[in-house]
């Protein structure tokens, strides 16, 4: 039988672990912290403001114009949605196929996509250039006829698609989170702390009839969330694919989204959970370099899919006899955008080869490098999709160039800044770890385990 | 949920122990009692003799639910409140649904996924409003098992004496539970 690699380093009792977990929350948070959050709440400032300067003054402050339609909004927002898919394979699809070091990571990637969701939500409302009439996505009866949504749009389904996912994403977040919010509350040295995650923890106290439930509810949300993280990001992909147009209208597309989304998922999950593993050095045993090389395979593997699908698509353009569709495919590569091409082929499909190696695989600084290609690998990966494809229209008249404003950057950077506010609270305030998951396999791979 | 009861509570240093004695509590004839863990132990259903919970059933009805009602909704409103016509697209229920999918999908899964949870909610009787905490550390790192007054021909002593036979490191009579 193949050997199981130990989940937890270190020699560690049931109540070392709620010790090591608890201990952001229990200790007040250092100079790094305040440093970090300082300065991912001010650029979420400087984000408020920009939003605030578009929403004013209208989408003309932004790089869209004839005929890009559609600029950094919507790349922005496919690339956070995207962001989300991996914190939905940790916690839901690895759970359904029994692998247990998920459970070292699982919190944190689920707050992740939590986190996505939310940013990347604001980003198709802004789009609208009218946020302010957002409501009228929804279906609701009204006084205008009573005229509804068009429910054959690929756009609703985007809005149906992401407000699910950001809804069972979050209530399967905090379900998740329960018995360990129970353990926070009785480790409460305070009142005011008891009451706080008393009222969080629902009141929990771990008897095994409620155990037996909440074993259920889990396993049924983690395959309810199976086929729709899945479908958010094919949804996500129609709202492309469903247009008739060249680089756009291709059946690849939903396959070919999700594997980009779980390749730029994985690449965030490592960036963070590196700088966890800096930050509060207790956590090293629990995210293992074990993790980070099983992660960093997924990323190579994911990596050589999206590569895939980019040489598939100019195979097809040409195989088509397509003129139009040869043209968008020669455009992208060669044509006035072409350094975006090149350096989402060289991020995406050159930087991960290097996980080939063992070495490689395991070397925290070389992961944390390519982490980063692949985050901005993937975003430019959005903005070929895009704009490359809208800015050569059928007839020359209807050409244009693309050109960032100072809106375009300011919406792209303050969006990290929301995120990483929200990350950094959530580090300080919910237990990161899993202590409910991560208890029961403390056995896997030790001598002596019960479970052998 | 149910009033609180007292009893007699016993701990154990780790989940294997506590599920060798669940077993043989169970065996012993006791019924009520419940074990308490800061983790799932996988066989203590069978141990303690509880039924396989019925939240699937939820699941599956209100799954049929949402996929019926996207169903019904995207087509009264797209053809016949509002009669709409987008690019002469067809407005009949079957012809339609095509382009409903992804709607019926969607509103499937999220019934689906909010009634499980609301009936695990209930299921548990929760929230539970400031409740009894038999020891701090059992969400933490203690084992539990908690014998109920409720049980037929309870004594505290029996109890007691039961637990300790068991190994039990800690035995604890509770007030209110």
């Amino acid at each position: 039988m193949i050997k199981r690699n130990i989940l937890i380093e270190g020699d560690k009792t049931y109540k070392d672990i709620s010790d090591d977990i608890c201990q952001p929350l229990e200790s007040f948070p250092g100079i790094k912290w305040f440093q970090l959050f300082g300065l991912a709440i001010t650029v979420l400032l400087f984000y408020v403001c920009v939003l605030g300067y578009i929403a004013w003054t209208g989408m003309g402050t932004m790089g869209v114009n004839h005929p890009i339609g559609w600029g950094t909004d919507i790349v922005t927002f496919v690339f956070w949605i995207g962001i989300g898919h991996a914190g939905t394979l940790i916690s839901a699809i690895l759970f359904l196929f029994r692998q247990k070091w998920r459970t070292g990571i699982a919190r944190a990637a689920e707050a992740m996509t939590v986190f996505a969701v939310m940013t990347a939500g604001i980003f198709p409302l802004m789009h609208t250039g009218r946020p302010w009439l957002a409501y009228w996505l929804l279906p609701y009866p009204n006084q205008r006829g009573p005229l509804w949504v068009n429910f054959r749009s690929p756009l609703l389904w985007d809005v149906f698609a992401v407000s699910t996912y950001a809804t069972v994403s979050a209530v399967f977040w905090y379900v998740g989170m329960i018995p360990d919010l129970a353990t926070v509350r009785d480790r409460a040295k305070t009142n005011l702390r008891r009451v706080i995650y008393g009222m969080f923890s629902m009141g929990w106290r771990g008897t095994n009839r409620n155990w037996s439930h909440y074993e259920m509810v889990y396993l049924i949300l983690a395959g309810l969330s199976t086929p729709l993280v899945l479908s958010v990001h094919t949804i996500v992909s129609f709202d492309f694919a469903v247009a008739t147009l060249p680089g756009w209208h291709t059946t690849i597309f939903p396959p070919y989204f999700v594997a980009g989304a779980i390749f730029s998922g994985f690449a965030m999950v490592v960036t963070l959970m590196v700088l966890v593993r800096e930050g509060f050095p207790q956590i090293k045993s629990y995210i293992t370099l074990d993790h980070f090389e099983v992660m960093n395979k997924i990323i190579m593997t994911t990596g050589l899919m999206v590569g895939y699908a980019y040489a598939s698509e100019f195979f097809i353009a040409w195989y088509s006899g397509v003129h139009y569709e040869q043209f968008a495919f020669l455009n992208r590569a060669t044509g006035p955008l072409a350094w975006s091409y090149w350096i989402m082929v060289s991020c995406n499909v050159l930087s991960p080869q290097i996980f080939w190696i063992k070495k490689f695989r395991r070397s925290i600084p070389v992961m944390f490098v390519v982490s980063i290609f692949v985050n901005i690998g993937m975003w430019f990966e959005r903005f070929v999709i895009t704009v490359t494809s809208l800015h050569r229209d059928f007839l020359p008249v209807n050409w244009s160039d693309f050109t960032f404003k100072f809106a375009d950057w300011g919406v792209l950077i303050g969006s990290f800044g929301m995120f990483f506010t929200l990350f950094l609270l959530f580090l300080r305030v919910i237990p990161m770890v899993s202590m409910s998951e991560v208890k029961p396999c403390y056995e896997v791979g030790r001598k002596g385990g019960h479970h052998g | 949920m149910a009033k609180r009861v007292s009893g007699v509570a016993g701990f154990w240093p780790d989940e294997y122990k506590l599920l060798d004695a669940a077993k043989k509590t169970y065996a012993a004839g006791y019924r009520q009692f419940d074990s308490l863990s800061p983790f799932p132990i996988h066989g203590m259903d069978d141990a303690t003799g509880i039924k396989r919970s019925p939240i699937p059933w939820v699941t599956f009805f209100a799954g049929l639910t949402g996929a019926s009602f996207g169903v019904w909704f995207t087509w009264w409103t797209s053809a016949v409140n509002y009669r709409l016509n987008v690019a002469g697209k067809p407005l009949g229920l079957l012809e339609a649904l095509p382009g409903y999918i992804p709607i019926v999908f969607e509103l499937t899964i999220l019934f689906a996924a909010l009634a499980s949870v609301g009936a695990m909610f209930i299921l548990n009787g929760l929230p539970k409003v400031d409740p009894p905490i038999i020891d701090p550390d059992i969400t933490s790192h203690k084992f539990c098992l908690f014998i109920p007054e409720t049980e037929d021909g309870y004594s505290a002593e029996k109890a007691e004496n039961h637990l300790k036979s068991l190994g039990a490191t800690e035995i604890k009579r509770v007030a209110e539970f």
